[in-house]
C-alpha cells in the first residue's frame, strides 16, 4: 500500500502537470483567448455568407478580366479570413500580456497562487506559452476550419454551374494554402516573441498603467532620434518588428507577376539568416528570465 | 520534530524596519496566535516564513529555506492571507480541478465533502459568492490538504460572527489533528484563546511576549479590587491597570494568587487584556 502510495505521487509530480494546469487556468482566467478569435471568424463567416450571393456574377466578370484577377477573386476570402484572425490573437495577446501579472498583483491572488506549489518559472512559461504556442495554434485550427467552411458554402453555391466549380478546384491550392499558413505563423510567432515578451516583463514591473509604460519609452526614443538626427530610423525598426516577418519569410509578390504557387513563395532561408530574427529571440529570453525575478520579488500592489 | 526555527530575522522596506531581529522557534503540533497592531511585522515575519519576500538572518521550515525552496516547501505548506485573494474569475468546479493537478497532497473528494456542508454551488464563480462563502471555500481547498504547517494571516477579516465561529470549529474539528501546525495573526483576539496552544506578541518588529497557554494562565492573574484595599493592590506591582464601572482591575505577572485573592476577585486575564497591558507598557517605555 505505502509503496503504491508513493507511486502514485510520483506520478502526479510530473514536472509537466503544473505546467498543463497553468496553462488551463490561464485560459479559464481569461476567455477573450478564443472568444475574441472565433467572434472574428463567425463575423468573417457570415460576411462571406452575404457575398455568396454575388458570387457567382464575380467569377464571370474575373474569367473574362484573365487567370490573375480570378486568382484574386478565390483566394481573396482565404486570405481576408487568415488575416483577420491573426490580427485579432495579435491584439489579444497584446492585451493578455499587459494584464497577465499585473492583474494578479492587483487584486492580490497572486497570494493564492503563491500558496501552492508551482515554482514562478513555471507559471511565467506557462503564461509567455498563451501568446507563443496556445493563440498561434489556436487561430490556425479556427482558420482552418472557417475556410473550410467557406469552401463547402461556396461549392454549394456554385453547384449551378460546372464552369464555375472548375474554377474554384483549379485556382484554389487549399492544401497548399494551409501548409503556407502554418509556415506562417510559426514565423509570426517568432518574430513577435520580443514583443510579448516585452509586454510580460513590463506587466509584471509596473505599478499602473501598464500600456503606457510599455509603449511610452519607445515612442520617446523614437521622437528624440527623429528630432536629434532627423531620421526615423527608430520608427522604422518598431514598424520592422511588427510586419517586417513578411519580406523575410515570403517572396513579395510582384505587381503583374504571374501567380506564385502558394508553397512556391516561402523563403525559410531568407528568415533564419535575418540578424533580426535571432536578435529578437535573445531579447525575448532575457526579458522572460527577468520576468520570472521579478515574480519572485515583486508583491500585491 | 521542529517545524519553524528563526534566529535574528530581519526585514526592511527602504527606510522602515519591517522585522527586527526576530527568533522564533515552533514545534509541531502547536497552534500559535502571533498578535501585534497594524503594522508590527505580523505579515512580513509569515511571508518570510513562506518564502514569499527574502529576508537577513536564519529561517528554516520544515527543514527547508523557505526563500530558495518556495515551490517544494509549498508541497507541505498551505496559507490563507485573506478572504480577497481566491481569483475572482474562476468557477468552483474549476479551483477543484486545478488543485486537483498542481497539489500532489490535495484529496479532490475531500474538498468536495466539505463543500457538500455549504450552500457553495459547484457552477459559481467567486466572485458571484459572497464574503464568507469564499472563506468556506478557501478553507475547504485547504483542508483537504495534507499539510504540515497551515499559515492563516487574518483569516476571517471581514467576515460575521457566525462565519468566524464556524471557520476555527470547523479547522479544529476537521483539520487539526496534532501533529499539525497551524500559525494564525488575527485581531479578533478573544475569538482565539481556546484554540491557541501559544501566543505571542509582536510589536514594531520585535517579539515582545511569547507564552504557552498553560503557562499563560497560570502566570498572569486579573484582580478586580475595592476602591479600599487598591493602595494594597498597588505594593504589589501590577503590570497594567484599568478602570471599568468605577472598579479598578489591576493586572499581574507571576504574583502570589493566595494574597491577591484577599484583595479582590481574581481570574485568568484574556489575551487581549494582555495584550492592551504590554502594549500599554511599550508605549510609556518609548
Amino acid at each position: 500500500m505505502m509503496i503504491e502510495s508513493q507511486e502514485v505521487a510520483s506520478q502526479r509530480m510530473s514536472p509537466t502537470r503544473p505546467m498543463y494546469w497553468s496553462i488551463r487556468r490561464e485560459i479559464w482566467e481569461n476567455r477573450s483567448i478564443y472568444a475574441a478569435p472565433v467572434v472574428t471568424a463567425c463575423i468573417m463567416l457570415f460576411g462571406f455568407f452575404i457575398s455568396l450571393f454575388t458570387l457567382p456574377h464575380r467569377i464571370n466578370a474575373a474569367m473574362a478580366g484573365g487567370a490573375g484577377k480570378l486568382h484574386g477573386v478565390i483566394e481573396m476570402p482565404y486570405d481576408m479570413t487568415a488575416g483577420l484572425i491573426l490580427v485579432t490573437s495579435f491584439l489579444v495577446g497584446v492585451f493578455y500580456c499587459l494584464d497577465a501579472l499585473y492583474g494578479e498583483r492587483r487584486d492580490r491572488s497572486i497570494l493564492f497562487w503563491k500558496s501552492l506549489p508551482v515554482s514562478d518559472r513555471t507559471t511565467v512559461f506557462a503564461k509567455a506559452a498563451i501568446p507563443l504556442v496556445v493563440l498561434p495554434l489556436l487561430s490556425y485550427a479556427l482558420i482552418l476550419v472557417t475556410q473550410l467552411l467557406i469552401l463547402i458554402l461556396s461549392t454549394i453555391a456554385l453547384l449551378g454551374s460546372r464552369a464555375h466549380l472548375a474554377a474554384l478546384y483549379d485556382k484554389l491550392k487549399f492544401f497548399q494554402l494551409s501548409a503556407a499558413l502554418l509556415y506562417a505563423i510559426v514565423v509570426i510567432a517568432l518574430w513577435h516573441a520580443p514583443v510579448y515578451c516585452w509586454l510580460l516583463l513590463v506587466s509584471g514591473w509596473a505599478k499602473r498603467a501598464t500600456f503606457l509604460w510599455a509603449v511610452m519609452p519607445f515612442l520617446a526614443i523614437g521622437l528624440f532620434v527623429r528630432i536629434a538626427f532627423g531620421t526615423s530610423a527608430f520608427f522604422t525598426f518598431l514598424g520592422n518588428r511588427l510586419t517586417g516577418w513578411f519580406h523575410k519569410a515570403f517572396l513579395v509578390p510582384v505587381k503583374g507577376a504571374p501567380h506564385l504557387d502558394p508553397l512556391a513563395s516561402l523563403t525559410p532561408g531568407n528568415l533564419l539568416t535575418a540578424p533580426e530574427l535571432w536578435f529578437g529571440l535573445i531579447f525575448a529570453a532575457m526579458c522572460v528570465a527577468a520576468t520570472v525575478c521579478l515574480r519572485r520579488y515583486r508583491e500585491p500592489i | 520534530m521542529v517545524c519553524i526555527e528563526a534566529r535574528g530575522l530581519r526585514k526592511t522596506f527602504g527606510g522602515t524596519t519591517a522585522l527586527d531581529g526576530v527568533d522564533l522557534h515552533v514545534e509541531e503540533g502547536r497552534i500559535l496566535g502571533i498578535i501585534g497592531p497594524n503594522g508590527a511585522g505580523k505579515s512580513t515575519a509569515l511571508h518570510a516564513i513562506l518564502g514569499l519576500t527574502p529576508y537577513e538572518g536564519e529561517l528554516s521550515v520544515l527543514g527547508r529555506d523557505p526563500w530558495s525552496e518556495r515551490d517544494q516547501l509549498m508541497r507541505d505548506v498551505s496559507f490563507i492571507a485573506d478572504v480577497a485573494v481566491m481569483p475572482r474569475g474562476m468557477r468552483v468546479s474549476q479551483a477543484l480541478e486545478y488543485m486537483d493537478g498542481v497539489h500532489p497532497r490535495f484529496d479532490r473528494e475531500k474538498a468536495e465533502g466539505f463543500l457538500a456542508k455549504t450552500d457553495i454551488r459547484h457552477t459559481s464563480k467567486v466572485r458571484e459568492l459572497s464574503k464568507g462563502m469564499v472563506t468556506q471555500l478557501h478553507l475547504a481547498l485547504v483542508m483537504a490538504i495534507d499539510a504540515r504547517l497551515l499559515v492563516l494571516d487574518e483569516p476571517t477579516l471581514g467576515l460575521d460572527i457566525l462565519y468566524r465561529k464556524q471557520f476555527y470549529d470547523s479547522l479544529l474539528n476537521d483539520y487539526f489533528d496534532g501533529s499539525r501546525t497551524i500559525i494564525v495573526t488575527t485581531h479578533q483576539i478573544d475569538e482565539i484563546q481556546d484554540v491557541l496552544t501559544d501566543v505571542m506578541f509582536i510589536n514594531q518588529g520585535r517579539v515582545v511576549m511569547e507564552c504557552g497557554m498553560g503557562d499563560f494562565e497560570s502566570r498572569y492573574v486579573e484582580v478586580m479590587v475595592r476602591p479600599e484595599n487598591l493602595a494594597a493592590a498597588r505594593s504589589f506591582k501590577p503590570m497594567h491597570e484599568r478602570q471599568v464601572f468605577g472598579r479598578s482591575i489591576l493586572l499581574f505577572d507571576r504574583a502570589n494568587r493566595d494574597e491577591l485573592s484577599a484583595i479582590g476577585d481574581i481570574r485568568t486575564p484574556g489575551i487581549a487584556d494582555l495584550f492592551v497591558a504590554v502594549m500599554g507598557n511599550q508605549g510609556a517605555v518609548q
